[in-house]
């Protein structure tokens, strides 16, 4: 037997790290198909009348939003849990053959899902909830799938050398319980052949809550997918990955432990404000609106640490585009998390709720944070990964400053376009009759939707450069040498 | 009283009792430090000495084998 020094082993971390790309090129090419949709509605039609049934807003729009939290997210979550679970615990899953079966197995149950989600939603085949469009049957396989990561990561921990989990570490923890917690309490369906005695199609269902009460269950669950998907295991990357690749220890970690149980305790509780002046009981809106404003501190609290922690080390931010990515995506966080507040406030919310500016809030939290922090992540995990430097320094600038002027583009022309809907939906003349009719508001609209799809088209052409760099860094990068790997990535020009 | 004064006394009391709990524990993080029971911002190191032959910043020893 061959005696090899003991390496982490990246395997399952390199399979994530590829549909990651993949997934988020399929999910940001949708968006940016519907972003077009909506400005000239001829795209609708635009494979052929006999295939509008698959290219039309509504049939894609679930496609586009599953494949960017559930695709290119959540294979960015894997991926970077597979990477730094390692590391810091200090253990490879190379000692484990039965924790390196279950990476694999993961990976495997993961593409079949996907498979089964891209399929079925093309279909037509969906719950109507948004963010849990998927049927039963897939439901079930989701829960496999999220089990057989659980295991992984508490069999990585039992093994571990390092006693103390490092922050990140209590942040993928957080997320496996609370996506486990969410998703199984809003996807409570009873498939309707079965219970009926055989009507309908077999993979049919309706949810088991009704009303007033499912809305509550579904926006419970629909709040806190961004919380425990776009908030909590994004701050576990940048925990790890800003310090590592700056190589600065984070600033305070004591205020790592206070935000995070900051926001373990008041983010479950905001979901109410996406059911302002509904049905829903008034001390529960309230209670989310309150609760949403409350949540600024603990996001704060990471990002201001963040922030501090490249504290006299400002000439990184300069030098190299991956801290770029990292510093603008944490200001990105910051900037999202007190939007959202600001919009939960139930006198904005009047004025903003169902429209524009709501797509905007989340876009410029999950193309600014979400998005370029899960780029930065790969870029940073690449040379470690395939032992070759990153290979166009100059492509990733170029990359940043599209995307950058791509998301600036997107959440401005969605500002204006929502406050200008949100003014002319309430206006009135002196008699209470509405000043204006929906489509006089789609006219004034039609601009900023252009804007909007030029915007998303800037960021998915972005995306393409980053996939080719990373496509080049696998295949014919300069090979690097373990020392070159400490802190900072190298970089081809 | 009735059921909605009740649960309104439970809000204000548990959010209160929670808001306690939560300066508890910046008072515990601090006090811990300066009293050196622990010191919490050597953990900020784990991310940065992670090859897997570097020293672990605190290691799994025996006894807590044995303790298990």
């Amino acid at each position: 037997m061959e005696n090899r020094p003991l390496e982490y082993d990246y395997t399952v971390a390199k399979w994530f790290m590829l549909s990651t790309i993949v997934l988020g090129i399929v999910g940001m090419l949708v968006g940016v198909i519907l972003a077009w949709e909506m400005a000239f509605p001829a795209v609708n039609t635009i494979a052929g009348s006999g295939l509008a049934e698959y290219t039309n807003f509504s049939r894609l729009r679930p496609l586009h939003t599953d494949a960017v939290i559930f695709g290119f997210t959540l294979s960015g979550i894997f991926s970077t849990w597979y990477y730094i679970g390692q590391r810091v615990l200090k253990v490879s899953m190379a000692e484990s053959k039965f924790l390196m079966f279950l990476g694999k197995l993961h990976f495997a149950l993961y593409l079949l899902v996907v498979v089964a989600v891209v399929g079925s939603l093309l279909l037509g085949i969906t719950t109507s909830k948004e963010y849990a469009e998927f049927e039963w049957p897939i439901d079930i396989a989701v829960v496999v799938v999220w089990v057989t990561w659980g295991m992984g990561i508490f069999g990585l921990i039992g093994i571990r050398r390092e006693k103390s989990l490092y922050i990140s570490i209590w942040y993928y923890i957080a997320t496996f319980l609370g996506i486990a917690m969410l998703y199984l309490f809003n996807n409570m369906e009873i498939p309707t052949y079965f219970a009926s005695g055989g009507i309908g199609a077999w993979y049919h269902s309706v949810s088991m809550y009704s009303g007033t009460n499912d809305a509550l269950v579904q926006w419970w669950y629909g709040h806190n997918a961004v919380a425990f998907g776009f908030t909590v295991p994004i701050v576990a990357m940048i925990y790890y990955f800003l310090p590592k690749e700056s190589g600065q220890a984070v600033y305070s970690y004591k205020l790592s432990l206070l935000a995070f149980w900051g926001l373990m305790f008041v983010y479950l509780w905001a979901g109410g404000h996406h059911l302002l002046f509904s049905t829903v009981p008034d001390w529960m809106q309230t209670m989310g609106s309150v609760f949403s404003v409350v949540l600024i501190l603990p996001s704060w609290g990471s990002a201001i640490n963040m922030l501090l922690t490249m504290k006299g080390e400002w000439q990184q931010v300069a030098a190299s585009p991956l801290i770029k990515f990292m510093v603008l995506a944490s200001t990105f966080y910051m900037f999202s998390t007190l939007e959202g507040p600001i919009q939960a406030i139930k006198s904005v919310n009047a004025l903003a709720h169902f429209t524009d500016w709501i797509v905007g809030h989340v876009h410029d939290g999950t193309l600014g944070w979400v998005g370029f922090m899960i780029m930065a992540a790969l870029f940073h995990m690449a040379p470690r990964i395939f032992k070759r430097e990153i290979y166009s320094k100059s492509l990733m600038g170029t990359q940043f400053w599209i995307q950058t002027l791509g998301v600036v583009l997107y959440f401005t022309s969605m500002w204006i376009a929502g406050i200008t809907q949100g003014m002319m939906w309430r206006a009135h003349d002196e008699f209470g009759n509405l000043a204006y009719s929906f489509i006089d508001t789609v006219a004034v609209l039609h601009p900023y939707f252009t804007i909007r799809a030029v915007g998303g088209t800037l960021y998915l052409v972005g995306m393409f450069l980053f996939a080719y760099n990373m496509y080049k860094t696998m295949t014919s990068s300069r090979r690097v040498e373990e020392s070159e790997l400490q802190n900072a990535s190298p970089m081809g020009a | 009283m009735d059921i909605a004064t009740f649960q309104a006394y439970g809000y204000f009391f548990f959010t209160a009792f929670m808001v306690a709990v939560l300066y508890g524990y910046i008072y515990h993080l601090y006090s811990a430090e300066k009293k050196g029971t622990r010191d919490y911002e050597k953990y900020g190191n784990i991310a940065l000495h992670d090859d897997i032959t570097d020293q672990p910043i605190e290691e799994i020893s025996k006894t807590d084998e044995i303790k298990k």
